[in-house]
C-alpha cells in the first residue's frame, strides 16, 4: 500500500507541474513562491526539530561500547569504539557520519540445517547508502555554481572531477549515475527482501521515489529536454538576492525539477529524513565512555522512596543480633 | 524441560514474515513463549499501580478505568525526559541492518522480535498521539490506534528483549532498543502489567537487600557454610567479615553467586582469593545484592534500589567498593549509579592494597570490577597460580551483554582466564565482544514457564558454543554473569550438550596457590584435579 501511494503521490506532484506550468502558466507560483515557502518550512522546521531534541535533557550517559574500555595503563584501549575522551567521541562521531562506521560491521545471519546459523560480511547496504549521501553532496555542491558568481574554486573543482570521464556532450556526470544506482538499489531492497518489505512504510518509499525523481528530472534536463542555464542561473541569482526575476522559456523539465526539490525541502523536517541532524545527537554514540572517570548530571534527578537501613535493621533486629552480626541499636 | 521440542523440531522455523500486515497479527500467547504477571502482593510492597491478579491469556487484563490517559501522560513525560526516546521514535530509517542481530529473532523468526519491528511497535501508537503526519494519514504513516491489544502486544514483545543492546552496535544511529523496551516496560508498569519473575526478585530486594529474599542470618550461614567447604578443600579456615565498620572494601555481589550452583563456586573463589591477599574488605547483610532487576522495570526503581550501595558504603565507612561476577549489575554501577546516587564524595579513589594501582577509570564512581581488580594481581605477579589444575578445562568466555556492550570490559576478564587455565579457545568473531550474544534469559526473562523462548533466544550463543566444542573439545563455558551462570546451563544442555558453565573465579580459585593449604585433590566442585584422577578410583 505504501509504495503504490507514494509513487501515486510524485506522479500527481510531476502532474501538477504539468497543468500549473504547462498549461495555466503559473510560472512565478512555481518559479518563485513555492521556492521560498519550502525553503521557510525546511529551515523554520530543522530549527524547530533539533531544538525540540536538544532541548530534551540527556539523563544518563549510556554508549554503546564497541572495544575495550579504558582501564589498566598494559590494556590497549580502544578510544574510537569505547571514547574516553572528546578527542576519541569526535573521531567516532566523523567516521561514523562520513563513513557510515556502524553499517559497516553489518553482517547477514542464515540459519543452516544442523541446526547451525551462520553470519556472512554483508557490505551492499553500507555501499549503497555510503554512494547515495556522498553522491547526494556532491551534486548538491555542483549546484552551487547555479547561486554564486564568481563560481567557488571548490565547485568547479569538484565538477571537472567528477565529469572526468568526458562521456557525451555535456559531459555526463558520475555523481548522476551513481545515485541513480544507488537509490534504484535502495528501492529494489526494499521490495525483494521480505523482511525489509514488511518493516516498510509509504514514509520509506516516499522520499524514495521523490529523490529519484528529481535526480531523473536533472539528467533528462540536461541531457535530453536541454533547458537553459543562463536562465536558470538567473532566476536562481534572483531568488537568492530577494530580487525575484522568473524568465521567460526556461522549460518544463526544469520546473519539474524544481519543484520535486522544493517538496523534497519541505517534506524534510517532517520526516525520517531528518536522521540526518539526529544522527549527530544520539546518546549511544555521541558520549564519552568514561562513565566511572566523570560525573555525569541528570538535570531532573529526583528523591526516591529508599529502604534505609534503619528500617532494615528495625525489622531484623533480632535476628541478626542472634547470630552476634553487629547492630546500630541494642 | 521436558515439553520443549527437540532441537531441530525448534529449527523448523521461516525467517520470512507472514503476509498480512504486522499491525493486522494479534498476539498470540502461547505457553512456553511468555513470563507470567506480577503478583499483587510483590507491586504493594513496592507501592506500585494497580495489584492484581490476572494472566495474560485473560481476555479482560483489568486495566485501570483511565489506562489510555494514563500511557499518554507516561509517553509524553518520558519523551520529555529522555532525548534517547524521543530521538529513537523519530529518526530510523528502517534500513533493516538491525533486524537479523537480535538471538530473538534469529532463533523465533517472529518478525515483531526484529528489533526494528520492536520499536515501531511503540512507535506507531507515538505517531499517533504525538505527531501531526500520524493525526493526518494514520495507518498510511506507520500510525494506529492505542488499544488494548496494543498493550498485550507490548507486553508480549517487550518481555521477549532482554535489552541486551547487539541490536545497538550495529544500528547507524546507535538506535537502542533496550532503550524502548525500557520505556515500553515503564508504560506497562503504570497499568500494573509487569511480569512476576523480576517483580519478586525487586520486591525481595527493597525488603531484604537481596532478590532471593534471603535476611542477615541466613546470608551469614550461607557464607560460613562456604567458609567450611573451603575449609575441607584446602584445610585452611577463612573468615568471614560481615557488616564490619571501618573495613577498607565493601564488596558487593549478584546474589545469584551465593544462592545456587555454580555461582557458589565463583562466590568460593571470591573469599579464598580475598583471604589469601589478606584483603580488609566486608560484606554486607543490606548491601547482600549487586544485581538490580530494577533495570528491568523502571529507572526509578533502579535508583531505589540501587541506593543502599552507597548508604551502606557510607555507614560502614569504607574507603571504596569493589563489585563481583555480574553483567546487569555492572551496567547499573557503571552507567547509573553514580548519576542517580552519587556522589560518592564521601569515598577515595579505589587504590589496590596490594599492588598500589589507581583505578584511575573508577575515580567517580569509586567502584571497581573484580576482574579489573585481580587482572591488576596478576600483572604484578602477587598471585601464586598453578594453571595445571584446571588442564581438565577446556574453556572458551562467554562476553556478557552488559559488560562488554555498556562497559567495554572485554579484555580484563580474557587475561585472568589466560592467567589461570591452559585451554583457552575463542568463539567465532561475530558472537563475542561487542558482538557477543545473549544467553537469552537476562533482563527477567529468566523463568522456568518461557523455557521455550530462551532456549530460541539462546541458540546463537549455544551454536557459537557448539562450534568450539566441535573443534577444540571446549567443555566450559566460562562468563562473568550471575543471570548467565544460570540460564547459560540449559542452553548448553540443549544445544552444546557436555559443556558446562563457569564463574572466573572459580577458575581463579582452583589455580590459586594458597599459603599454608594442604594437598589438594579436588578441585571446588570435588571433580579430581589432573593427575589425581586415580587417587578417586581407589
Ligand atoms: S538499524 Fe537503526 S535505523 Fe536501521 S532499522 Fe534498525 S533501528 Fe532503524
Ligand atoms: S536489545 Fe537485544 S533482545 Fe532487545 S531487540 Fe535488541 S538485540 Fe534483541
Amino acid at each position: 500500500m505504501g509504495l503504490w501511494f507514494s509513487l501515486f503521490t510524485v506522479v500527481i506532484l510531476v502532474l501538477l507541474v504539468f497543468m500549473g506550468v504547462g498549461v495555466v502558466g503559473l510560472n512565478s507560483l512555481f518559479g518563485i513562491v513555492i521556492p521560498y515557502v519550502a525553503l521557510l518550512v525546511f529551515l523554520v522546521g530543522i530549527v524547530y526539530r533539533v531544538g525540540k531534541w536538544t532541548r530534551a535533557p540527556v539523563p544518563f550517559r549510556i554508549p554503546t561500547t564497541c572495544g575495550q574500555q579504558k582501564s589498566h595503563p598494559w590494556i590497549k584501549a580502544n578510544n574510537l569504539e569505547s571514547p574516553y575522551n572528546v578527542l576519541g567521541v569526535m573521531a567516532r562521531m566523523v567516521l561514523e557520519v562520513l563513513l557510515f562506521r556502524s553499517l559497516f560491521r553489518n553482517t547477514r545471519a542464515e540459519l543452516r540445517d544442523g541446526p547451525r546459523v551462520v553470519y556472512g560480511g554483508t557490505k551492499w547496504l553500507w555501499l549503497a547508502g555510503l554512494a547515495f549521501h556522498w553522491s547526494f553532496l556532491l551534486i548538491l555542491l555542483r549546484h552551487l555554481r547555479f547561486f554564486t558568481e564568481p563560481i567557488p574554486f571548490f565547485v568547479n573543482l569538484f565538477e571537472s572531477m567528477d565529469g572526468l570521464f568526458e562521456i557525451g556532450v555535456p559531459t555526463l556526470y558520475m555523481t548522476d549515475i551513481i545515485i541513480l544506482l544507488a537509490v534504484t538499489y535502495l528501492f529494489l531492497r526494499r521490495v525483494v527482501i521480505p523482511q525489509i518489505r514488511y518493516i516498510s512504510l509509504a514514509a520509506d518509499y516516499f522520499p524514495l521515489f521523490l529523490i529519484l525523481g528529481v535526480a531523473l528530472s536533472g539528467v533528462l534536463m540536461r541531457h535530453f529536454y536541454k533547458v537553459d542555464i543562463f536562465k536558470v542561473k538567473e532566476l536562481a541569482i534572483g531568488l537568492f538576492s530577494f530580487h525575484p526575476v522568473v524568465p521567460e522559456g526556461i522549460g518544463l523539465a526544469f520546473y519539474i525539477h524544481l519543484f520535486l526539490v522544493c517538496t523534497l525541502l519541505a517534506y524534510f523536517p517532517f520526516s525520517k529524513l531528518m536522521h540526518m541532524g539526529g544522527v549527530f545527537l544520539s546518546p549511544t554514540r555521541n558520549l564519552a565512555n568514561n562513565n566511572r572517570m566523570r560525573r555525569h548530571v541528570n538535570p531532573w534527578n529526583y528523591p526516591v522512596k529508599v529502604h534505609t537501613y534503619e528500617a532494615y535493621e528495625d525489622e531484623f533486629r533480632e535476628k541478626m543480633k542472634a547470630v552476634g552480626l553487629p547492630v546500630e541499636k541494642e | 524441560m521436558s515439553n520443549v521440542p527437540k532441537p531441530d523440531e525448534l529449527m523448523g522455523i521461516d525467517h520470512k514474515p507472514p503476509k498480512k500486515g504486522w499491525m493486522d497479527v494479534p498476539v498470540d500467547f502461547k505457553p512456553g513463549t511468555y513470563s507470567y504477571p506480577a503478583k499483587g502482593k510483590n507491586l504493594k510492597i513496592l507501592d506500585m499501580p494497580n495489584p492484581r491478579e490476572w494472566s495474560p491469556t485473560d481476555e479482560d487484563w483489568k486495566l485501570p478505568e483511565n489506562w489510555k490517559e494514563i500511557v499518554r501522560e507516561g509517553f509524553k513525560d518520558r519523551l520529555d525526559k529522555y532525548r534517547s526516546f524521543q530521538l529513537f521514535m523519530d529518526i530510523c530509517v528502517r534500513c533493516g541492518a538491525c533486524a537479523d542481530k537480535c538471538h530473538f529473532f534469529i532463533g523465533s523468526g517472529d518478525p515483531k522480535n526484529m528489533p526494528v519491528l520492536r520499536a515501531e511497535l511503540m512507535r506507531s501508537v507515538y505517531r499517533k498521539d504525538f505527531t501531526t503526519s500520524g493525526k493526518i494519514f494514520g495507518k498510511l504513516a506507520g500510525a494506529r490506534e492505542l488499544t488494548e491489544d496494543v498493550i498485550k502486544e507490548w507486553f508480549y514483545y517487550f518481555y521477549q528483549c532482554t535489552e541486551c543492546r547487539r541490536c545497538s552496535v550495529f544500528c547507524p544511529y546507535g538506535i537502542d532498543t533496550a532503550e524502548i523496551t525500557m520505556m515500553g516496560r515503564e508504560l506497562l508498569h503504570l497499568l500494573g502489567c509487569g511480569i512476576n519473575w523480576a517483580m519478586e526478585p525487586v520486591a525481595n530486594c527493597f525488603r531484604t537487600g537481596n532478590h532471593l529474599g534471603i535476611q542477615p542470618h541466613g546470608f551469614k550461614d550461607t557464607l560460613e557454610f562456604f567458609a567450611d567447604d573451603i575449609e575441607d578443600l584446602t584445610g585452611i579456615k577463612i573468615n568471614v567479615p560481615l557488616n564490619k565498620k571501618g573495613a577498607e572494601i565493601l564488596f558487593v555481589v549478584p546474589s545469584g553467586d551465593y544462592f545456587g550452583d555454580p555461582g557458589t563456586y565463583t562466590c568460593m573463589g571470591y573469599m579464598m582469593l580475598f583471604h589469601e591477599l589478606g584483603l580488609d574488605y566486608t560484606w554486607s547483610t543490606y548491601a547482600s545484592e549487586g544485581g538490580n532487576f530494577g533495570l528491568f522495570t523502571s529507572h526509578e526503581m533502579i535508583k531505589r534500589l540501587n541506593a543502599k550501595i552507597y548508604a551502606e558504603a557510607k555507614r560502614l565507612g569504607v574507603k571504596w567498593i569493589l563489585g563481583g561476577e555480574c553483567g546487569h549489575m555492572w551496567r547499573v554501577m557503571h552507567q547509573y549509579m553514580d548519576t542517580m546516587n552519587g556522589p560518592a564524595d564521601f569515598l577515595e579513589v579505589p587504590t589496590s592494597p596490594i599492588t598500589g594501582t589507581r583505578f584511575e577509570n573508577a575515580k567517580s564512581t569509586k567502584m571497581v570490577h573484580i576482574t579489573e581488580f585481580t587482572s591488576d594481581l596478576m600483572k604484578h605477579n602477587r598471585l601464586r597460580l598453578d594453571p595445571s589444575r584446571n588442564d581438565n578445562l577446556i574453556v572458551t568466555f562467554h562476553d556478557s551483554c552488559n559488560p562488554a556492550r555498556a562497559m567495554g570490559l572485554i579484555e580484563e576478564p580474557r587475561y585472568v582466564i589466560k592467567n589461570v587455565c591452559n585451554h583457552f579457545y575463542e568463539m567465532p568473531e561475530n558472537t563475542i565482544k561487542e558482538q557477543t550474544f545473549c544467553c537469552g534469559g537476562g533482563a527477567g526473562l529468566g523463568n522456568d514457564e518461557n523455557m521455550e523462548m530462551r532456549l530460541r533466544g539462546g541458540f546463537p550463543r549455544g551454536n557459537a558454543v557448539r562450534y568450539v566444542q566441535e573443534k577444540y573439545g571446549v567443555n566450559r563455558l566460562a562468563c562473568v554473569c550471575a543471570i548467565d551462570r544460570a540460564t547459560l546451563i540449559p542452553v548448553c544442555d540443549y544445544w552444546a550438550p557436555g559443556v558446562e558453565v563457569t564463574g572466573v573465579h572459580e577458575m581463579v580459585a582452583n589455580a590459586l596457590v594458597m599459603k599454608g593449604e594442604k594437598k589438594r585433590e579436588t578441585n571446588l566442585r570435588g571433580e579430581p584435579l589432573p593427575g589425581k584422577e586415580d587417587i578417586e578410583d581407589e
